[in-house]
């Protein structure tokens, strides 16, 4: 069970509350941007643009960079970590199958040879 | 001295690895002690289907299980669940491929029309044992990015971490509906 407080709900709630930082999050998922081409996109000064990646970024939701004089953004570590549980899940369900499979394909692997032996003799 | 870790498998059991190849690809891998023509048999009748298809240890159950292995032909599993007998998931499809022994593909019908994800699975056999490897492809990113989303709110994620997995990952369309892919 994956616990929230209610301060990070809060965080997370209002970093989406916005429709501006929705559309950067939507942008992000396509790929990675400096602050610039965000303002560019959104038509906005770049530093209203960091006062929006900034709330994203304390919310978890975007990551940013600086390489150089660019400031590049990506999506954080919460989509991460979202995905990565999931496989492990996904691998779970997989792993437990297979050890069942491991019994079945046991028994007929002794079968077959019990069979063969027979059938030499 | 027994030093191994937690998490690492026991002694007698092979490793599953899931790996996310690119945004529409998933892949399974998993080394059995058995020849090709075993694992392949308990991959394509459906007697031994039903035997380890729903591990008892996940809380499910099969109701159903409809195999008809040959191209073209169809197969049906319907899960019910031990928490809840009134819950039940279906996963129907088409055989694309059968090819004894070595190689299997089928669709994943259950998301409609045009949304089929495509599966193949290959058996490699080498000094005895048999490598298979699972690849499932999905018809998009939004896709797969849908079946992570609805799983991973499966009883865990509240609404609000739906929204959040599904604006963080696809845009904001609408939030995914249940999708009951990680039995497929």
């Amino acid at each position: 069970m994956v616990q929230y407080s209610r301060a990070r709900l809060d965080t997370s709630f209002s970093a989406i509350s916005d429709a501006t930082r929705r559309g950067v999050l939507e942008r992000l998922g396509r790929a990675d941007a400096s602050i610039t081409d965000l303002a560019e996109t959104f038509h906005m000064t770049l530093t209203g643009m960091k006062k929006h990646v900034g709330v994203l970024e304390r919310a978890g939701l975007v990551t940013t960079e600086k390489i150089g004089r660019v400031r590049t953004c990506k999506l954080g570590p919460r989509r991460l970590e979202d995905e990565s549980a999931w496989i492990e899940r996904y691998r779970q369900l997989w792993a437990a199958r297979f050890d069942e499979l491991d019994e079945v394909v046991e028994e007929l692997n002794r079968k077959e040879k019990i069979d063969g032996r027979k059938k030499r003799e | 001295m027994d030093a191994r870790k937690e998490n690492e498998p026991t002694s007698r059991k092979n490793r599953t690895t899931v790996e996310r190849k690119s945004e529409r690809e998933l892949v399974v891998t998993r080394t059995f002690n058995a020849p090709a023509r075993i694992v392949f048999e308990a991959w394509t009748k459906p007697e031994l289907l039903k035997r380890w298809w729903a591990p008892k240890s996940m809380d499910m159950s099969l109701l159903t299980c409809e195999v008809d292995a040959r191209a073209g032909g169809r197969y049906r599993f319907v899960f019910g669940f031990a928490h809840d007998a009134s819950q039940t998931m279906a996963f129907f499809g088409k055989y694309l491929e059968v090819t004894p022994h070595s190689r299997l593909v089928w669709t994943n019908d259950e998301q409609g029309e045009g949304k089929e994800s495509i599966t193949t699975v290959t058996f490699e056999e080498k000094e005895g044992k048999t490598l298979l490897v699972m690849r499932e492809v999905h018809p998009s990113k939004e896709s797969l990015d849908d079946l992570a989303a609805g799983e991973a709110t499966h009883e865990t994620f509240d609404q609000l971490d739906e929204l959040l997995v599904t604006l963080g990952q696809s845009g904001p369309h609408a939030a995914a509906a249940p999708t009951p892919g990680a039995c497929s």
